[in-house]
C-alpha cells in the first residue's frame, strides 16, 4: 500500500470494513458530501452510497443515540463527532446506554459501534478544539478508550475497534493526522483493543505515553541517550481503558523509574490510574517518584499560548532527569 | 366526536419590505431616522471590509481560523439595531458585524483569531456576550439570561443569535421552550444563511421553514428577507417591543447566504455549485440598502467613496494598534489566572513548577 498519513490509514480502515461488511454504516456531520472536514471519510459516499454514508442534522446527542439504535437492530454504525471538544454533547448517549445496555438486558443487546474524534491540540484552533478529555470517557464502565499515535496502529486499531462487540471510543491526535507518514499494509491487520506496546526497549527509565506524545517522548529518550548516556524504555498505551498495566508494570520493575506524558489535565488524568497500578504492583522496584508530565489543570490555551500547556520534549526530559537524579 | 382543525395561535409570515432590485413597500416601511440609517449603513459597509481584511491576515498566517460573515450584514445590523445599549446580546461565532455594531473592540476580536486569551476580555459595562463556538450552546443561555432579567423586574430584553444548522440542535429546542415556558424577554435570531458547513438547509430540517419551529413552543415565528435590512428591522422592532412589554419570546428566521467560506478552514468547492454563490450576489444587502439611501437622498456616490476610504483608515489603525497589543501580550501565566476565582493549592503548585520550568527556558 505504501506510506500513508494518519487521515489516509484511518479513511482505508473505514473503506476495508465497509467493503467486507455491509452492516458498517458511517454517519456524523459533513462526512459524506464534504468527506470530513479532517479528510477522513472522503470517498465513502461515493464508494458506499448516501444509505450508508449519512450526512446528519447537527446534532450530536442525535448521532450517537441513533448510532445506539441502529446497533440495538444489528448495523455497525461508526459515527464521528467533528470534534472531541462536541462529544460531550453525545456523551450522555454514551454514558447512559451505549455504555450500559449489555449489562441492562443481561447480555441481550451488546451495542457494536465506535465513536470516532479527532482530539489534541497542536493545529492552530479556536477554542474547543484542543483539549485531551479522554479521562471522561475511560473513567466510565462498558466503554473502551483507544488512542492511535501513527498511521499503521490507527488503521489496526480501528478495524479492531469495528468489529469489537462493545462500544469503543477512538480518540484520533489530529496534531497526528498529517504529521509523518508510515508504511501501511493494503492486507488487512488489526491490533488488539486493550494491548500496549514497547516501542524502545531501555533498562534506565520507563517513558508511558500515548497519542501525539508519543513522538516527541521518543524524541526526549533519544536526546536522554545522547546527553546523559540514559536507555529509556517507551511504552505507547494505545488503549487507554481498558488499560493494559502488564507491560508498565513489568517495565518499571526492571527500570525503577518511570516518567508518565500525556496531553490530558493531570488531575484525575489517564496517569493517576497509571501510578495508582504501580503502586499496587511494583511498588517495591520504584527508586524514585512516579512522574506526571502532562497538560496543566487549566482550560487549554487559545493557540499563542498552547506550547506553554502541552508537554513539550524540554518538560519530558526535564521530568526524567529529575527522576533519575532523586 | 369530529375531527375538527385545531386553531393555532400564530401562523407563519414572511416580510420584505425592500427587494433585490431596491423597489420599496412603502406601506410597511419602517420609521427610523436619518442618523441610525446611516450609521447603519456605515457598520455594515465597515464589517464587510473588516470582514476582508481579516480574511487577508489569515491567508498570511498572522491569525488563526475564523467564520467570516459577508452576506449576513444586514441580518445582523437590522436586528441588533433594535437593541438598547442595556439589552443583551449573545452571538455565535459569526456575527461579527453585530458584535462590532454593539461596539466590541476590534482589537479584541483580531487578538482572539490571533490564539491570544487576553481579547476575550468584555468590559465591565458591556452586555455582549463573548462569542460561543459550540453550536447552539448559547441558546439556553439567552433563556436564562432572560429569566434573570424577569425575575429583577428590569426592562432589558435578550437577543440570541444561532445558525440554521444550530436548530437541529437539543439546546435550541430546550432553550425556546424553557422561555416560552417562562415568557422570558428573548428575542431568538435565526440566521439561515442556507449552509452548515456542507450540510444545505433542506437536509437539516424536513420543515417548510425554520421560524414554523416557534410554534411548537407556542410563540411567534417569523420568516423575513434577510438581506432586507428594512424587514429585519421591522421584525426585530416587533419582537423586541414584545419582549420588553412582558408578552414573551418570538423567532426570527432571516434568510440570508453565507456568500464566502464556513470557514477558513473550508473548501466550499467540494459541496457547492459557486452558479448558487453567484445568485445570491445579486441580493447583496448592502448594495441593495445603498439604493434605498440614494433614494432618501441620504446617499451619494462621491459618499460612498469617502466613506470606503475612511473605513479603510479606520481598519489601518485597528490592525496597527492590534499587532502592537500583541507585542505586549507578554504572560504566559495567564492560563492560571482566571480559572477559578480563587487559585486552589494544586494550581498555585502547578503554576509554580510551569514557572520554574519557564526560566529554564533558554
Ligand atoms: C456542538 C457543535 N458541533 C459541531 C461544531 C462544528 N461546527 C462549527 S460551525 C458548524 C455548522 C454550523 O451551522 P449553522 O448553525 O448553520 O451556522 P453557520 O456556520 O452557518 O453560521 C459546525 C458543524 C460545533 N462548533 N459545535
Ligand atoms: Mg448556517
Amino acid at each position: 500500500m505504501g506510506k500513508m498519513n494518519m487521515v489516509e490509514a484511518i479513511n482505508l480502515a473505514l473503506k476495508q470494513e465497509m467493503e467486507k461488511d455491509g452492516d458498517v454504516i458511517v454517519l456524523g456531520e459533513d462526512v459524506g458530501v464534504d468527506g470530513g472536514v479532517f479528510r477522513v471519510t472522503e470517498g465513502l459516499l461515493d464508494a458506499y452510497g448516501e444509505e450508508r454514508v449519512i450526512d446528519t442534522p447537527l446534532a450530536e446527542s442525535m448521532i450517537a443515540g441513533a448510532s445506539v439504535g441502529m446497533a440495538i437492530h444489528g448495523l455497525k454504525p461508526v459515527c464521528e463527532i467533528q470534534f472531541s471538544g462536541f462529544s460531550y454533547i453525545s456523551f450522555h448517549q454514551m454514558e447512559a446506554h451505549a455504555a450500559r445496555y449489555r449489562a441492562r438486558t443481561q447480555g441481550r443487546f451488546g451495542i457494536q459501534m465506535v465513536l470516532r474524534c479527532p482530539y489534541g491540540g497542536g493545529v492552530r484552533a479556536l477554542e474547543h478544539h484542543s483539549e485531551s478529555r479522554e479521562a471522561y470517557y475511560a473513567h466510565t464502565p462498558g466503554l473502551k478508550t483507544v488512542i492511535p499515535s501513527g498511521p499503521r496502529k490507527a488503521r489496526a486499531l480501528l478495524v479492531s475497534a469495528i468489529r469489537d462487540p462493545d462500544p469503543v471510543i477512538f480518540y484520533e491526535p489530529k496534531a497526528a493526522y498529517r504529521a509523518f507518514r508510515e508504511e501501511v499494509p493494503e492486507d488487512e491487520e488489526t491490533f488488539p483493543i486493550g494491548e500496549s506496546e514497547i516501542v524502545r526497549e531501555g533498562k534506565d527509565i520507563t517513558f508511558i505515553t500515548y497519542g501525539a506524545m508519543l513522538q516527541r517522548t521518543l524524541d526526549a529518550a533519544d536526546t536522554l541517550q545522547e546527553e546523559d548516556g540514559v536507555e529509556a524504555e517507551v511504552i505507547d498505551l494505545l488503549t487507554v481503558s481498558p488499560m493494559d498495566d502488564q507491560k508498565f508494570t513489568e517495565s518499571v520493575r526492571k527500570t525503577g523509574h518511570v516518567v508518565i506524558v500525556h496531553e490530558a489535565h493531570r488531575s484525575f488524568g489517564p496517569g493517576a490510574e497509571m501510578a495508582a497500578r504501580l503502586v499496587e504492583k511494583s511498588f517495591l522496584y520504584l527508586e524514585a517518584p512516579i512522574r506526571r508530565v502532562t497538560g496543566y489543570d487549566v482550560v487549554i490555551p487559545l493557540y499563542q499560548r498552547e506550547k506553554d500547556y502541552i508537554p513539550d520534549v524540554k518538560r519530558i526530559l526535564h521530568g526524567a532527569r529529575e527522576t533519575l537524579e532523586f | 366526536m369530529p375531527k375538527k382543525e385545531i386553531d393555532l395561535a400564530y401562523k407563519i409570515e414572511h416580510l420584505s419590505i425592500l427587494d433585490e432590485d431596491g423597489e420599496l413597500d412603502s406601506d410597511l416601511e419602517p420609521d427610523i431616522s436619518d442618523d441610525l440609517l446611516v450609521k447603519m449603513h456605515r457598520t455594515m459597509l465597515l464589517t464587510r471590509r473588516f470582514d476582508e481584511r481579516m480574511l487577508t491576515l489569515q491567508r498570511q498566517g498572522k491569525m488563526g481560523t475564523f467564520a467570516p460573515i459577508k452576506g449576513q450584514e444586514a441580518s445582523q445590523i437590522g436586528a441588533a439595531a433594535v437593541l438598547k445599549e442595556k439589552d443583551w446580546l449573545a452571538p455565535s461565532f459569526r456575527e461579527m458585524a453585530a458584535e462590532v455594531w454593539r461596539g466590541k473592540s476590534m482589537e479584541n476580536i483580531l487578538l482572539v483569531y490571533a490564539g491570544f486569551n487576553e481579547g476575550g476580555l468584555i468590559p465591565d459595562e458591556s452586555h455582549t456576550l463573548p462569542v460561543c463556538i459550540p453550536v447552539a450552546t448559547q441558546v439556553p443561555h439567552a433563556a436564562g439570561l432572560a429569566y434573570a432579567i424577569k425575575f429583577k423586574k428590569e426592562e432589558n430584553v435578550v437577543m440570541v443569535f444561532h445558525g440554521d444548522g444550530a436548530t437541529s440542535e437539543g439546546d435550541f429546542h430546550e432553550g425556546l421552550n424553557f422561555a416560552a415556558v417562562f415568557q422570558t424577554p428573548t428575542v431568538f435570531v435565526c440566521q439561515n444563511n442556507q449552509w452548515a458547513i456542507s450540510v444545505p438547509r433542506s437536509r437539516q430540517t424536513h420543515s417548510k421553514t425554520l421560524a414554523q419551529k416557534a410554534l411548537a413552543y407556542g410563540m411567534p415565528g417569523i420568516q423575513v428577507d434577510g438581506n432586507d435590512i428594512l424587514a429585519v428591522y421591522s421584525a426585530a422592532k416587533d419582537a423586541v417591543e414584545r419582549a420588553r412589554s412582558g408578552d414573551g419570546p418570538t423567532l426570527i428566521e432571516c434568510i440570508t447566504y453565507r456568500m464566502s467560506v464556513h470557514t477558513t478552514a473550508d473548501d466550499p468547492s467540494e459541496y457547492r455549485d459557486e452558479e448558487e454563490v453567484k445568485e445570491w450576489e445579486k441580493r447583496d444587502p448592502i448594495t441593495r440598502f445603498q439604493k434605498y439611501l440614494k433614494q432618501k437622498d441620504l446617499l451619494s456616490d462621491e459618499d460612498i467613496d469617502n466613506l470606503e476610504e475612511e473605513i479603510k483608515s479606520d481598519i489601518k489603525d485597528v490592525v496597527q494598534s492590534w499587532e502592537e497589543k500583541m507585542e505586549d501580550l507578554g504572560d504566559p501565566t495567564d492560563m492560571f489566572t482566571y480559572q477559578y476565582a480563587e487559585l486552589p493549592p494544586h494550581l498555585v503548585a502547578q503554576k509554580e513548577e510551569f514557572e520554574a520550568m519557564l526560566s529554564k527556558k533558554e
